[in-house]
């Protein structure tokens, strides 16, 4: 392969990996804060990073790919359906829309923990750190398993490197837009996103083979969000009749 | 509240959170994908795993909280 053709397809490739990644960091930066996302974010790249280091070439035969795809798979998407569960039950009507600070504040004081000390946000830092690490690990293996085959690393640790700028950046421009999108809406998203990555990469892991490849995960996204709606519709429909029978049986 | 409570509570309410029925039918949907891809059946585990995830979230809106 030609050194601008590796550089490219080092980049193409990475450059998928890493909006999987940016989406995650994304998603729980703008529902869940900042902070924990960025923590877990470095954290993720720290152990990226002694990993890489350790192991070199030899992390393509050793890191059990498949487990961890498994792993963080199942968290994902038992993370993504909660989340997805209650923007649904938002959407209907069902649960307050800002619950959060109240449930909060109710752990703590069965916690008796101190503000400080509960306030990091663990949920949001395990997804930002899994997700990090699994798509970083991906990015790992690409640029080792391009060198390897061409025998150089050169081209295709600056392909990845180039998609790793571009992707930051472009994620770095969207941010402050998506952060005017209404709370609600986002939170839907989030939950769509992280239960189409925690089908995929879970799939992946079991030895799942999906049929269209990365493009599944477009797919399982518009599927989603499509049932999200259908259920949101669904619940407002079952609403809306309890409350008419209920109006009727009642006094008039 | 022991130490060891607090932390198995923390753990169980980090992992299965407010609905234990998307916890079970998470890890229950991919047992059974494992199992299609194990016993063959690879040509229907990709269409079959999306509609198990999308049973167990209708199923979990039935107990709202």
């Amino acid at each position: 392969m030609s050194t601008p053709l590796l550089v490219l397809t080092a980049f193409l490739a990475s450059a998928v990996e890493m909006v999987e990644a940016v989406t995650i960091i994304l998603a729980v930066g703008l529902t869940r804060g900042w902070r924990a996302a960025l923590v877990g974010t470095a954290a993720g790249l720290l152990v990226l990073a002694a990993v890489v280091a350790a192991l070199g070439p030899a992390l393509v035969r050793l890191v059990p790919l498949a487990a961890l795809q498994v792993v963080i798979g199942t968290l994902l998407l038992i993370f993504g359906l909660q989340w997805l569960r209650k923007a649904i039950l938002r959407a209907a009507g069902r649960k307050a829309k800002h619950d959060e600070e109240a449930i909060f504040r109710e752990e703590l004081d069965t916690l008796g923990g101190t503000p400080e000390s509960a306030a990091f946000d663990w949920l949001g830092f395990t997804v930002a750190f899994k997700g990090v690490l699994l798509e970083g690990l991906e990015v790992a293996f690409i640029v080792l398993t391009f060198g390897l085959n061409a025998g150089r690393f050169g081209p295709s640790i600056l392909g990845a490197l180039a998609a790793v700028v571009v992707v930051a950046l472009v994620a770095v421009a969207v941010h402050r837009p998506l952060s005017r999108v209404p709370e609600n809406a986002i939170k839907f998203a989030v939950g769509i996103a992280l239960t189409t990555f925690g089908t995929f990469w879970g799939g992946e892991g079991v030895g799942l083979a999906w049929p269209l490849g990365e493009a599944t995960l477009l797919l399982l996204l518009a599927g989603y969000a499509a049932l999200a709606a259908v259920l949101v519709s669904a619940l407002r429909h079952i609403a809306a009749r309890r409350f008419r029978a209920a109006a009727e049986g009642g006094p008039s | 509240m022991s130490r060891l409570m607090r932390f198995a509570v923390f753990w169980y309410d980090f992992i299965v959170g407010d609905s234990a029925v998307l916890a079970v039918g998470a890890v229950a949907a991919l047992a059974v994908t494992a199992g299609l891809v194990h016993a063959g059946m690879e040509a229907l585990a990709p269409a079959l795993l999306p509609v198990l995830v999308a049973i167990t979230l209708a199923i979990s809106l039935r107990w709202p909280r």
